[in-house]
């Protein structure tokens, strides 16, 4: 059996563990109907014409995961920010950990997607956001929506913002001989309230994993909102992340995404502006050796004049990884006076390392100001020979300038601790010494 | 200290130096001057060991030791400095980090330990005061955003805390106003001693006037056709580079 029969023929077997009067039944039936139709994207799709996921397709993923795990904080403390205090909403195996995680309901709601689905006090924020801004044609994310039942809850009215950033992490313990995992978020950050979030999947083991989350983000009028992504995975875990994020008038959000592991990851990255002087930020550093294969797939879609979007991603790619970009900007007619600009750059570091890098630009409104540019290329030599000039040796020079091209995109991260800790990801990445302290 | 004979060197196919010859003792103070396009530069580069540039004829020795196939960081290592006439921004990478990589990868090529941190912090200190450095400009990120008095500014301190024996100054003059000039060239005086020695490449007299050379030479068509005193410089200045383009070279 494929994975896809197994899934759908799962679904019945999900269905008797959850609340067949609860109104996400629909929700969830209409979803694995559209899976069933579709199937996994295959590279026949343009937007998955360089991702394959053939491979993954004859993993025999086990899809619920059978028994909670336990792990001592010490085995995981290097994963979670732990110089500063932070929230934590923290799974093992796609079942939540209580023992780990640090929720709160004080002033805010940072808790569990499964209270969220079940308890009654949800329902109100749950009919409005659920599934709202959920792509409901793209296979993979309607197959998430399908098995959704578990993830990160987070709700933050008007005014307030946590008394500090929010850590989500998933750590699959190896407990499975393979195991899929479809987490499932909903942020809501209401007018002029603040929110900073780091999310990390983590495997700690050489099982095969694959996990296909999706996150809905709503920020109301002037919320400002900071996700950081951080993929440093072991070689044997694949993740696809669909990230969905409706904005309001003024409102600033940026989503960071730090792609230095894994085996194959695939980022939807998707913003959709729904009102005037809205500012979005979309950056991204990747650094990628081995076979890893990175693919960003990104959407900003101007709907209402005035606003902003920003993108900035660099790659670093050796040996025989690749990687691909693909970033649409949808302009629509009304949105005149929208300034979105583009950059992708990348160099290769090795003969066999590809890159794949597209900019799709769809303007339909005439004043306004978009800028796009993507380069591949290889270290500047002039920029070499400066640094050997000053006795700096080739090796340690291209891991200074390397950590240099990687390092503007860090800042607008406004979490110093956390800054620093990527700061030295990028330097142990680069395997060379710096020759100071970062 | 240093002896070119007969350099030839190639950019991109092209021959732009065509037989020069250089005798650089320690202690002295020599200005290379020319047009546009003569092959200042390019000896400068070629000094210092870029890769690009090819050199196709002659030798280049430096303290008796040939450079042919010696690369650019060991000839750094070995104490020679070019300060650019377009330094290169290095963002995320503050000046004393960079100064520290600097220092210490040479220390590591002379098989000597790690620079203590707090010898490290009074060399900065001691150099930075000498070409009047503000603290928070050490902290900013190599070249980024800086003017063109702050770059070359920045040359000079780097060449401070580098202690060469043979510097080689490339356009450092140009783009500075009169007080960053003074700045500069009060420091490479300063800097000045019996066992290093000076390479001045610049395209005016101007910077002579407060770094005063002990041997003028003028570059033209890839080759020194003229080589004098610090009484050349102001005949150039007067004159032109014209007159020297009609004279048959000697």
């Amino acid at each position: 059996m494929d994975l896809k029969e197994k899934l759908v023929s799962s679904f019945m077997a999900f269905e008797n563990n959850v609340d067949l009067e609860n109104p996400i039944h629909d929700i969830r039936s209409e979803a694995i109907k559209n899976f069933e139709t579709k199937g996994f994207p295959s590279k026949k799709e343009e937007a998955w014409k360089y991702t394959s996921l053939n491979s993954l397709q004859k993993v025999d993923f086990s899809i619920f995961p059978k028994e909670e795990n336990s792990l001592e904080y010490n085995q995981v403390k290097k994963y979670f920010l732990h110089e500063i205090d932070t929230y934590k909403i923290v799974f093992i195996d796609g079942i939540y950990s209580s023992y780990l995680s640090e929720t709160t309901h004080d002033g805010v709601d940072i808790c569990l997607m499964s209270s969220a689905l079940t308890k009654p006090m949800y329902k109100p924020v749950i009919d409005v956001y659920f599934n709202k801004i959920a792509s409901k044609e793209e296979s993979l994310t309607t197959l998430n929506t399908a098995f959704s039942r578990e993830g990160a809850y987070i709700y933050i009215p008007k005014n307030k913002a946590p008394k500090k950033p929010v850590e989500i992490l998933h750590f699959a313990t190896g407990n499975e001989a393979s195991l899929m995992l479809q987490p499932r978020n909903l942020i809501i950050v209401e007018e002029n309230a603040e929110l900073q979030v780091i999310e990390r999947h983590q495997s700690l083991t050489k099982n095969e994993v694959l996990t296909n989350s999706v996150t809905e983000i709503f920020a109301a009028k002037d919320a400002i909102v900071d996700y950081y992504k951080v993929q440093n995975d072991t070689k044997d875990a694949s993740l696809i992340d669909n990230t969905y994020i409706a904005q309001k008038d003024k409102s600033v959000v940026k989503v960071h995404t730090f792609s230095f592991g894994g085996k194959l990851t695939r980022n939807n990255l998707n913003f959709f502006q729904n009102g005037e002087y809205i500012d979005s930020t979309l950056k991204g550093v990747t650094i990628l050796g081995e076979k890893q294969h990175v693919d960003h797939h990104t959407l900003v879609h101007h709907k209402q004049p005035n606003c902003e979007s920003h993108q900035d991603y660099k790659g670093i790619y050796g040996e025989r990884s690749t990687g691909v970009f693909n970033g649409k900007i949808i302009v629509d007619k009304i949105a005149q006076k929208t300034n979105a600009f583009q950059q992708n750059n990348n160099v290769l570091i090795s003969d066999q390392a590809t890159i794949n890098t597209k900019p799709q630009l769809e303007i339909f409104a005439d004043d306004v100001k978009c800028s796009h540019g993507c380069t591949i290329g290889q270290l500047d030599d002039d920029a070499m020979f400066y640094l050997q000039s000053r006795g700096i040796p080739r090796k340690e020079a291209t891991g200074l300038l390397m950590y240099a091209f990687a390092n503007n995109v860090l800042e607008s991260v406004r979490l110093p601790e956390l800054k620093k800790r990527i700061n030295k990801l990028i330097a142990t990445k680069l395997g060379v010494r710096l020759g100071f302290d970062l | 200290m240093l002896k070119i004979k007969d350099l030839h060197a190639r950019v991109d196919g092209k021959e732009i130096l065509k037989g020069v010859n250089l005798e650089v003792k320690p202690g002295e103070v020599h200005a290379i001057m020319g047009p546009n396009g003569s092959g200042k530069s390019t000896l400068a580069s070629v000094i210092a060991g870029k890769e690009e540039f090819e050199m196709t004829k002659g030798t280049i020795l430096y303290e008796g030791e040939d450079l042919d196939e010696v690369s650019p960081e060991e000839r750094a290592h070995k104490g020679i400095f070019l300060s650019f006439q377009y330094p290169v921004e290095i963002p995320g990478v503050s000046v004393t980090n960079f100064m520290k990589t600097a220092i210490n990868e040479s220390r590591k090529a002379r098989g000597q330990e790690d620079m203590p941190a707090n010898e490290m912090l009074k060399l900065i200190r001691e150099k930075s005061e000498l070409l009047d450095i503000d603290r928070k400009f050490l902290s900013r990120s190599l070249n980024e955003g800086f003017s063109g008095g702050e770059k070359k500014r920045n040359e000079i301190f780097q060449m401070a805390m580098l202690e060469p024996k043979l510097a080689i100054l490339d356009e450092t003059d140009s783009g500075l106003d009169i007080d960053a000039l003074r700045i500069v060239a009060n420091g490479v005086n300063k800097l000045k001693s019996k066992k290093n020695a000076v390479i001045l490449i610049t395209h005016y007299q101007r910077l002579l006037e407060y770094i005063i050379p002990d041997f003028v030479h003028v570059i033209h068509d890839g080759k020194i056709v003229k080589s004098g005193t610090k009484e050349l410089a102001l005949e150039l200045e007067e004159k032109g580079y014209d007159w020297l383009k009609k004279e048959p070279v000697a």
